[in-house]
């Protein structure tokens, strides 16, 4: 069995998605951008991580290169077990379908179907039935069971998104990675979407990876990551607001002070 | 603003050119028409200049009947009278001709020459110059012919025939000796350059006069040349002073003028013809453009309105649209000029096959030309464009700052009404065309199916709902998610869907119309001819010329004969109006024919006639009336003695052939019917009947199987030719579908990026625009083949008096032609599903 793709249950819990030696370059030569540079990163199983850093730091990078819709420059990612390296786009258009869910900041959804076909896309794109169970669960959780039949159009934005949601996680994907989800919306929206994300780590063990600008929004995590300048800077276990807020004015000033340098390992 | 307006122009090559393809096509079509008629224009003012003389000597009276078909004259004028024309002051020379009709060329292989389309032109040889002072006729290899044995053809023909100076050339003949040969001393070279197809045959005098004119030193008119310094209305005048009454002088302007009057209703048919498809292609290259202005301007609504929150005004909004429009229009115009040139010289290879080979003329293009291709284009395109334009300006300045810009759209309700106007107008505009007459009656007939088409058109994305949701649902339990996206993509812009689908029914609805016309004149055909086709064979020529009664003559000899009865077919005047008359033995005709009698009998007698019962109700004459009969020679008065019912067998009149004789118009057979003896099998007569014809071309001889066939293959040849121009507004609508397509998926560009995110994959992509491809595809077929079989039936119908008196659908045709829009929308999604499945995920993901 070899060691570094494959899953290491030395830990006690597999990670369900695992960035390693990750870089990405934008351009070419003088001009190239160094987007992502050599980010190592696990996501474990049943977590609720969040992706926080200055703007251009290479969150939302981060996020398509684990979700696979985009090509990485150097090192691997790893989803559910399997190695993204030299797959087809074939491949990684099924693997996107079966293992993973995603959530962007705005237009989620189709317009031209109903929330509940929407929900149900990736898995009728691949042809198979719901679990019915799950399909219930999620259902209730995400609290929508009476506009399931409008189109995006007739919903709010905090519905829209939690649409998009619920169709991120009704095909048990490995892992859910979500980009700025509350972005476009108000506190009490965002707090409908964050509580249901919530709900589904804690209660059904799925795993969420989300990028936030917002501490509040951070603060529903169980982990924070730092990028800056496409590095991971600092990690934070159990956050408050405050303590998100005190280390995110940390780095910024850090990075005012003494800028390309990494501080930690 | 103009700013503006050229970076979007130069943003979007690809759309410009698609939507500039569509006037390309219209614009090609009316230039290449244009050009095609002018150059045979050209050709026959070449012909006539170089054919006429200064003053022709000739008979009074109409030499051609109403659709300008020539009347065999038998009236001739002495050789005397060319010698005292010669002495008239002023002559310079006098030359008497004799135009032979009715002889054909047969080629090495033993087919006719010619025949089908470019005419026959046999002549006394002489060197008489034309008007242009040439001679019209000169020997350019070889010599002069002399003598009964010796022939002239002109180059193109002894080409084409296979022959060589010094070969044996074999003619048949309408005149009593049906069978003629002669060496080809020379070839001759006509003065006015190209014949137009046309083959010329020259003999010495005395043969010709011996072969057309029964051996009599006479000649059919005389040309006459003017001495230098004597205009032509002098030397006409000059030799009025010795010519007797009924004999004229007309001048080379006004023999001229005649000719070029009678080719003119031909080219004005032939152009009208053209132009109608030219017309078509326009009226469906304008969905097209409609279409992609209003596309385009839904995709720019955004930036319109930050334009006008900018503080453009509504007007200047309108004019960058319309601008763009005018510049798609001019290049559109262009392209299509230089496009039309190349179809002209299509057209004149097409017509070429047909007989009238143009390749002696350059092809003409005359500055209107030009003119009419950049009017028609730009006109079009502006109005295509304008209202797009005025939708554009409309958009609220504030939809700058929203997420979602919905155009200001006119409501259906409105569309409908308008729609069901347009249509109810149409219809009434058709009804009364068809009760009406002749021109008029049909460009009713035309701008009433237009009405109707633009009317279904405007209510389609109501009518179309029906058609979609069947689809629809067909594509859900076929396809599932897939089929449920393409059923939403169609349905989601009903008036894109239906516009797109239009320029489709537009073209489809004129096929339809055709081929539901074209089996049913093939079934009526097939019907009257199993009805009045009673004898067992039928002898006459395919290309409708008469031919020499010694034919039937050696018909009668074959052992095993029955009644033989010989027709002449020609047209003339009853009572001043135009009809297809009948000569024959009326009694042997009833006796072979079973057509019904209403009053009197088909036994006319020396000066009468028999009419069928249309055309005694139009002219209002019953049996006992007499009625005017108008020949070249001069009137003649008939007494009706019989009404038919109608016949394909006599048309409207039936005479005896004594009538023929008193008109001085020469014995000719059209059709022979010919039926076997007693105890002879039909078989055995066929067999025998085409050892008689083997080696006489001009004729056919058909049994009612072979002749129902032959009846049918040249509809067919016609309904094709139509098929292949209406190709073209089927071409211009399939881009139409690729236009809409490439932007639909432009303009999803984000939803085609979160699809593919969320697992669709390339295939299924594609899978979904090619869906939504034939659906449209198929929209337009369903809806274009209801009209199309409406528009087909209401036309038998009104036709059903002008013989088309059965209907018949062909619905596996019609099956087919769904099948093909099927075919054609996959084809039409290939490079938009191309374009699609190729898009960068991520890309269009975060595009704005
Ligand atoms: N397609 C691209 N081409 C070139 N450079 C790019 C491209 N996409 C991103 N970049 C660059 O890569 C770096 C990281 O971008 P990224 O979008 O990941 O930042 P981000 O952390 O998501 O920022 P934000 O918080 O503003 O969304 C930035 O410097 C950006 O300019
Ligand atoms: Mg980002």
């Amino acid at each position: 069995m070899t060691q570094s793709p494959a899953p290491s249950p030395v830990d006690g819990v597999e990670p369900a998605a695992r960035a390693s030696g990750l870089t990405k370059l934008y351009g070419a030569g003088e001009a190239a951008v160094r987007a992502l540079d050599h980010v190592s990163v696990d996501f474990l199983r049943g977590e609720f991580t969040a992706v926080m850093g200055p703007s251009g730091s290479g969150k939302s990078t981060l996020m398509h290169c684990l979700a696979a819709l985009d090509t990485v420059t150097e090192g691997d990612v790893v989803i559910g077990g399997t190695s993204l390296a030299g797959m087809s786009d074939k491949a990684l258009t099924t693997l996107r379908r079966d293992q993973v869910g995603f959530v962007f900041q705005s237009f989620n959804l189709v317009p031209t179907l109903t929330a509940r076909e929407n929900i149900l896309l990736p898995l009728a794109i691949a042809g198979r039935e719901p679990d019915e169970t799950w399909y219930d669960t999620v259902i209730t959780a995400v609290g929508l069971a009476d506009r399931l039949d409008h189109r995006p159009a007739e919903l709010s934005g905090g519905q829209q998104q939690r649409v998009a949601s619920a169709r991120a996680l009704v095909s048990r994907p490995s892992i859910v990675f979500a980009d700025e989800p509350t972005g476009n919306l108000d506190s009490v929206a965002s707090a409908e979407v964050l509580s249901f994300l919530r709900r589904s780590v804690d209660e059904f063990d799925q795993t969420v990876v989300m990028v936030t600008h917002d501490p509040l929004a951070a603060a529903y995590t169980d982990r924070v990551i730092f990028l800056a300048d496409g590095r991971v800077v600092d990690e934070l276990r159990h956050p408050t607001s405050d303590s998100v807020l005190a280390r995110m004015a940390a780095i910024q000033s850090e990075a005012m002070s003494a800028p390309p340098a990494a501080p930690e390992g | 603003m103009l700013r503006v307006t050229w970076r979007n122009l130069f943003a979007r090559k690809l759309r410009l050119l698609l939507s500039a393809f569509a006037i390309v096509l219209g614009v090609a079509f009316v230039a290449g028409s244009l050009v095609f008629t002018d150059t045979i224009d050209r050709a026959f003012d070449d012909i006539v200049s170089g054919s006429v003389s200064d003053v022709t000597v000739r008979f009074d009276g109409a030499t051609t009947d109403e659709n300008g078909g020539l009347i065999p004259d038998a009236r001739s004028m002495p050789a005397s009278l060319v010698d005292e024309l010669a002495a008239q002051p002023g002559v310079a020379r006098a030359d008497g001709t004799v135009e032979g009709v009715g002889l054909f060329v047969i080629d090495s292989d033993g087919k006719l020459v010619g025949g089908q389309g470019a005419p026959t032109l046999a002549f006394n040889y002489n060197d008489a110059p034309s008007i242009t002072g040439e001679p019209a006729v000169t020997v350019v290899e070889g010599e002069e012919p002399q003598g009964r044995d010796e022939v002239l053809l002109d180059e193109r023909t002894a080409e084409n025939a296979g022959y060589e100076v010094g070969d044996t050339v074999r003619m048949v003949t309408a005149g009593t000796v049906p069978e003629l040969e002669a060496e080809l001393v020379g070839i001759a070279e006509f003065g006015g350059g190209g014949l137009a197809g046309a083959s010329l045959v020259l003999f010495d005098t005395p043969t010709a006069q011996q072969i057309f004119l029964g051996g009599s030193d006479v000649f059919d008119s005389i040309a006459l040349t003017a001495e230098p310094g004597v205009s032509q209305d002098g030397l006409a005048a000059s030799a009025e002073q010795v010519l007797p009454d009924g004999i004229e002088a007309a001048t080379g302007d006004v023999v001229a003028a005649e000719t070029e009057e009678l080719v003119g209703t031909v080219l004005d048919f032939l152009n009208i013809f053209l132009l109608i498809f030219a017309a078509v292609a326009l009226v469906v290259g304008t969905f097209l453009i409609i279409n992609t202005f209003s596309i385009l301007v839904a995709q720019r609504s955004r930036e319109l309105a930050l334009l006008r929150a900018l503080g453009a005004s509504r007007r200047q909004v309108t004019r960058s649209v319309l601008l763009e429009a005018l510049v798609i229009g001019v290049v559109g115009s262009t392209l299509g000029l230089v496009l039309g040139f190349g179809l002209a010289i299509a057209l004149r290879t097409l017509f070429g096959n047909f007989g009238l080979d143009l390749s002696g003329t350059p092809l003409v293009f005359q500055w209107t030309t030009g003119a009419i291709g950049y009017a028609v284009g730009i006109v079009v395109t502006l109005i295509a464009a304008y209202l797009p334009a005025r939708r554009a300006s409309r958009i609220a300045p504030v939809a700058a700052m929203r997420d979602d810009i919905a155009l200001p759209e006119s409501s259906l309700r409105r569309r409908m009404i308008v729609g069901v106007a347009l249509t109810l107008l149409g219809a009434g505009m058709m009804a009364a065309g068809l009760v009406g007459e002749g021109n008029t009656g049909a460009s009713m007939v035309g701008i009433g199916v237009l009405g109707v088409l633009l009317g279904v058109a405007l209510m389609s994305p109501v009518l179309g709902r029906p058609v979609l949701q069947g689809l629809g649902a067909a594509y859900r339990a076929v396809f599932g998610t897939v089929g449920t996206l393409a059923r939403e993509n169609t349905l989601r812009n009903p008036r894109r869907t239906a516009a797109t689908a239009s320029a489709l029914m537009i073209g489809l609805a004129l096929v339809t119309t055709m081929s539901v016309l074209g089996a049913s004149i093939n079934k009526s055909i097939e019907v009257a001819v199993q009805e009045e086709f009673t004898t067992d064979y039928l002898v006459s020529s395919p290309t409708f010329q008469p031919f020499s009664t010694g034919i039937a003559e050696r018909i009668r000899d074959i052992d095993g004969v029955g009644e033989v009865v010989q027709q002449q077919s020609l047209g003339s005047e009853i009572d001043g109006d135009g009809s297809f008359i009948n000569a024959a033995d009326g009694g042997a005709v009833a006796e072979v024919y079973d057509i019904p009698v209403v009053t009197g009998t088909l036994d006319v007698r020396r000066g009468g006639i028999a009419v069928s019962e249309q055309k005694a109700d139009s002219l209002g004459v019953a049996v006992g009336d007499t009625v005017t009969l108008t020949f070249p020679a001069g009137d003649q008065e008939a007494e009706v003695q019989g009404v038919y019912e109608q016949s394909n067998i006599l048309n409207d009149a039936l005479v005896p052939l004594s009538t023929l004789a008193a008109a001085q118009i020469p014995r000719q057979d059209s059709v022979v019917s010919v039926n076997a003896a007693e105890g002879t099998s039909p078989d055995e007569l066929g067999t025998a009947l085409d050892d008689v014809v083997a080696d006489l071309p001009i004729v056919t001889v058909q049994n009612q199987e072979d002749f129902t066939e032959a009846q049918r293959a040249s509809v067919n040849t016609l309904l094709y030719l139509i098929y292949a121009l209406l190709g073209l507004a089927i071409v211009i609508a399939v881009l139409g579908i690729v236009n809409t397509l490439a932007l639909s998926v432009i303009e999803r560009t984000r939803e085609v990026g979160l699809l593919r995110a969320v697992g669709l994959s390339r295939r299924q992509l594609r899978r979904m625009v090619r869906l939504e491809a034939i659906a449209i595809a198929v929209l337009g077929a369903v809806l274009g083949i209801v009209m199309g079989l409406v528009f087909g039936v209401v036309l038998q119908q009104a036709l059903a008096d002008q013989g088309i008196t059965d209907l018949a659908v062909p619905i596996w045709q019609l099956v087919l032609f769904v099948v093909v829009a099927a075919v054609v929308g996959v084809l039409a999604a290939v490079l938009p599903a191309r374009r699609a499945a190729k898009l960068d995920v991520l890309r269009a993901i975060t595009t704005e």
